[in-house]
């Protein structure tokens, strides 16, 4: 595999306006004859799809809800980062920037970081311009708070519902295009493969999930925005739905998949309360700025939390981390809960749960104040728990969250096949080993309204394209390979539902290689996988019939693929034999017990490439070089 | 309850297609804990369902939190049950009581055709967006966010309705299937705001009109949209509405086709 990431030379500050420069144009009466087809309507989809709308393409765009506005970025709640500086407290792009690649702990390209940040500031004006509600001061300006690991105060929020808000925004702006005739929306489709022609991207199988009609769509370019494959865990602040479908058929055509096993696991989720639980629920890390973290000192003691007097209390974050305290990045806040559970002092009924104390807070600021800061998210806790947030301490657990691994993107986020592009969280992008909090929503949108409305026209300007219909022979074969694999799967009639095997294989994951991995907990999960996976292929059951609505097929579907994902994140953390950043091996560890990494052997990513089913696929290489932000070890003391 | 969890009884309406007839079945569900969500119940027996060799009940759910607006069912009469300011995701079992019969139904109205079971064809709200939903600010052209200040309290009341997340129940509880306070709320959120004003009453027309258009019923001041609604949007912004297209049809001419 060709591993290119077009990374720009010379200054970085200027780095994108030389490339955008550089780049080919389109003639805007040619741009109509081009067909770009974008798969996710989430903030990177649908922003893409609006922006390349609005320049007069023709745009095609899928998912899988019954309508775009429901993309799993809806429910991202604390906010969205971008270097205003506006409360003059220090920030600036250069700020944001060494952040997000010391808070990646040093695994993500400076370039694109760099880009990054310096886009923030155009997200926020464009999402004020669309009227995106953002929370603002008494004088009418924008407010901001700080967030997850942040010293200063670069947050821009809309209450708990800000990717709400923003998914929105972006919404109605692809809703603009649609009515102008630029955008076409295929909802209820879901994308099953991709379309190679010549060594190209040139379309996509879909299926329609209401009639069960398998087809193809051609086009000039694709673009995967269809999330992040966090799921594979079973249990997940992720949506049901949420898949690694659509980028492991890419993966499996060829696309270079990058460090898989970079999976994030957020510290504040309400905890698991039985076999029953079907998804995790995420409590906003905001949380962490007025909430305090603690645990009993003493090993199973049991007392109603408010029963523990202060000398009994162990504020292990506070104790271990001076500087940042409760505010430490997620990774550390989450391996210390682990932790302190593994050590029998977690609290709640399956002792697998820390504290979050509003008490002291309640009491410097009253109880009105921390009602209108976190008031929707107290409620939402009482909703599930049916306990009272402002009266006891929450309990929360660590659960999956995020993955920082995807397809492989260079500069342009085009993937190893041409005229694929990925954005959002299914790229590998730009948050390294770690992500902070509120950047996911910066990255899905810079993508989105900023960075593939440029790379994408260059590459139609600049590549040859002959003209394409969908009866062609690839297309024929392609539709011919789904639809007997939807047949295999509807025929296996076996006795385990799809939900069973995909449980045990959340299990299993999250057992070797969840918070904490080593050598011998991942070979196992290597032999487990694909017997389990084997056991799937022979036994699992669909009800019902393919050419209908039938979520179960669409589950076992899913479900298919991530057995395979899963063991290629176990390959990933088997074979990457450091620990950075989300990713912490048991064995590569400071004399503090932090995560220690291993620049002499590991600076780079890994990208995998696809060997053929059942043989073990390739690593190769991106490294890595800093000029900007010097690697050290991360601390947060 | 038993040491065993909860018993129900559920009537639960099965339908295989837009154009089949449909009907009750009744069902029968043990071992219920009340920590589980009211989806997590329909997931226990779906699975016993798909075990038994039947076809387990289709229903529209993706992110389990209250906040993508995939999810609606009518449970006993009442859009997203017996709980207000929930999604039917965010119910718990402990609203219920053991041995209780819970009724589950789609969305029931004419502009939201029935898919298949409890799943309906929404797409009409989308239609309304469509017509004018929107601030028309293309990518690149938006000045310094801090340019345009917006009081506090508009921007707050803006937020209000612009949390609407689009699931459909208001029309579900509304006797004339009215779309009043779906399509009021993002009327209002933009009309709140200084960078919704340029397009305000036209917004207003199209949006009207492309309500009238997919079917649904008028208003007349039921203010059961409001009850049900799982995120309390105000029918406060209906009057905003009326106002504005009022206002607009006087001054406005609507867009043509
Ligand atoms: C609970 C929660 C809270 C969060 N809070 C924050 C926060 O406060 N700040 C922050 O920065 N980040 C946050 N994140 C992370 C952030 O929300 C996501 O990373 C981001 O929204 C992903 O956006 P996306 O556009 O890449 O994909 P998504 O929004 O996940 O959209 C995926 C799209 O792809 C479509 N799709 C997927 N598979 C297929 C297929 N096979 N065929 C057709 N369509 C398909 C779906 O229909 C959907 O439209 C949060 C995440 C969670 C889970
Ligand atoms: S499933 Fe998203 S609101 Fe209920």
């Amino acid at each position: 595999m060709k591993i290119d990431s077009r990374l720009p030379s010379g200054p970085i500050e200027t780095a994108w306006d030389r490339t955008k420069f550089e780049m080919k144009l389109v003639n805007p009466s040619n741009r109509g004859k081009r067909t770009i087809i974008i798969v996710g309507t989430g903030l990177a989809g649908a922003s893409a799809a609006a922006s390349l709308g609005e320049l007069g393409y023709n745009v095609l765009s899928f998912c899988y809800q019954d309508s775009p506005r429901r993309a799993h970025s809806i429910a991202a709640q604390g906010g969205i980062n971008a270097a205003k500086n506006y409360r003059n407290d220090g920030d600036s792009i250069f700020r944001l920037f060494y952040d997000t690649v010391k808070g990646g702990d040093f695994r993500a390209r400076e370039a694109n970081v760099y880009r990054l940040a310096q886009l923030s500031n155009n997200i926020i004006d464009q999402c004020t311009a669309q009227g995106v509600p953002f929370a603002r001061e008494y004088d009418g300006l924008l407010d901001t708070r700080s967030f997850g690991g942040a010293q200063v105060s670069r947050t821009f929020y809309s209450r708990g519902q800000t990717g709400q808000q923003l998914l929105l925004g972006a919404y109605s702006a692809l809703m603009r295009q649609v009515k102008a005739g630029t955008v076409r929306i295929f909802s209820r489709t879901e994308m099953l493969d991709l379309v190679i022609v010549n060594g190209v991207a040139r379309g996509i199988v879909v299926r329609n999930m209401i009639t069960g009609k398998i087809f193809s769509v051609a086009g000039d370019a694709v673009i995967l925005c269809t999330g992040g494959y966090a799921n594979t865990f079973y249990l997940s602040t992720n949506a049901k739905g949420s898949n690694g479908s659509a980028c492991w058929r890419a993966y499996k055509r060829g696309a270079g998949f990058a460090n898989p096993c970079y999976t994030q696991i957020h510290p504040t989720c309400i905890p698991v309360t039985g076999e029953h639980q079907s998804k995790l629920t995420l409590m906003s890390e905001s949380l962490r700025n007025d909430g305090r973290i603690w645990v009993p000192k003493k090993k199973g003691d049991r007392r109603p939390a408010n029963e523990i007097p202060e000398e009994d209390r162990d504020y292990y974050l506070e104790r271990k981390y001076p500087t940042f305290g409760n505010l430490v990045p997620r990774d550390v806040a989450s391996r210390n809960a682990k932790q302190v559970c593994d050590e029998g002092r977690g609290v709640g009924e399956s002792g697998l749960g820390v504290n979050l104390d509003f008490r002291d807070s309640i009491k410097r600021f009253g109880v009105q104040l921390i009602k209108e800061r976190y008031g929707n998210l107290f409620e939402m806790y009482e909703k599930i728990t049916a306990e009272d947030g402002y009266k006891v301490p929450m309990r929360i657990y660590p659960a999956a969250h995020y993955v920082m691994g995807g397809l492989w993107v260079d500069y342009h986020l085009m993937s190893s096949i041409p005229g694929l592009f990925v954005g959002g969280e299914a790229n590998f992008s730009d948050h390294g080993a770690n992500r902070l909090g509120a950047s996911a929503l910066m990255q899905g949108l810079c993508d989105g309204y900023f960075v593939l409305p440029a790379t994408v026209p260059h590459y139609l300007s600049t590549s040859s394209l002959p003209n394409i219909s969908d009866d062609s022979k690839e297309f024929k074969e392609a539709v011919g390979e789904a639809e007997s694999r939807i047949k295999r799967l509807m025929n296996i009639n076996g006795k385990r539902t799809a939900d069973s095997f995909h449980r045990e294989l959340g299990k299993l994951l999250w057992n070797y290689c969840g918070m904490a991995r080593n050598e011998a907990g991942l070979k196992k999960a290597l032999e487990a996988i694909p017997a389990l996976r084997e056991e799937f292929w022979q036994n699992v059951k669909v009800p019902g019939d393919s050419e209908d609505l039938n979520q179960s097929l669409e589950k076992v579907n899913r479900v298919a693929d991530f057995m395979e994902v899963a063991e290629l994140i176990v390959n990933d953390a088997l074979e990457r034999k450091e620990s950075c950043g989300a990713h912490f091996r048991e064995e590569s560890r400071t004399e503090e017990g932090e995560a220690k990494r291993d620049d002499a052997n590991f600076s780079h990513a890994a990208v995998w490439e696809f060997a053929g089913d059942n043989k073990k696929p390739i690593r190769n290489i991106e490294p890595l070089s800093f000029q900007y932000v010097k690697p050290q070890q991360r601390s947060y003391k | 309850m038993s040491e065993k969890g909860m018993k129900l009884n559920l009537k639960i309406w099965r339908q295989k297609s837009s154009k089949d007839k449909g009907g009750f079945v009744d069902y029968k569900v043990e071992n219920i804990s009340p920590n589980m969500s009211f989806l997590e119940m329909l997931d226990v027996l779906n699975e016993k369902i798909i075990l038994e060799g039947g076809e387990p009940i289709a229903f529209d759910n993706d992110c389990r939190e209250g906040i993508c607006g995939m999810c609606g069912l009518y449970i006993n009469g009442r859009p997203h049950g017996p709980q207000s300011g929930t999604t039917t995701c965010q119910l718990h079992m402990r609203s219920f009581r053991d041995g209780e019969l819970i009724t589950i139904e789609p969305w029931r109205c004419g502009a939201f055709p029935i898919v298949k079971d409890l799943i309906v064809d929404r797409s009409a709200l989308d239609k309304i967006i469509m017509a004018g939903g929107f601030i028309s600010v293309s990518t690149g052209a938006a000045p310094e966010a801090n340019t345009i200040p917006v009081p506090r309290d508009d921007s707050g009341n803006s937020m209000d309705a612009a949390q609407c997340i689009g699931c459909g129940a208001c029309i579900a509880a509304c006797p004339n299937a009215s779309a009043m306070l779906f399509t009021a709320a993002k009327i209002s959120h933009l009309g709140l705001l200084p960078q919704g004003q340029p397009e305000r009453k036209k917004r207003a027309l199209s949006m009207v009109k492309a309500m009238d258009d997919a079917g649904f019923g008028g208003c007349t001041n039921h203010g059961e949209c409001e009850a049900a609604c799982p995120k309390n949007v105000s029918t406060k912004f209906i009057a905003r509405m009326n106002r504005d297209y009022i206002s607009a049809g006087l001054t406005e001419e609507p867009e043509k086709e």
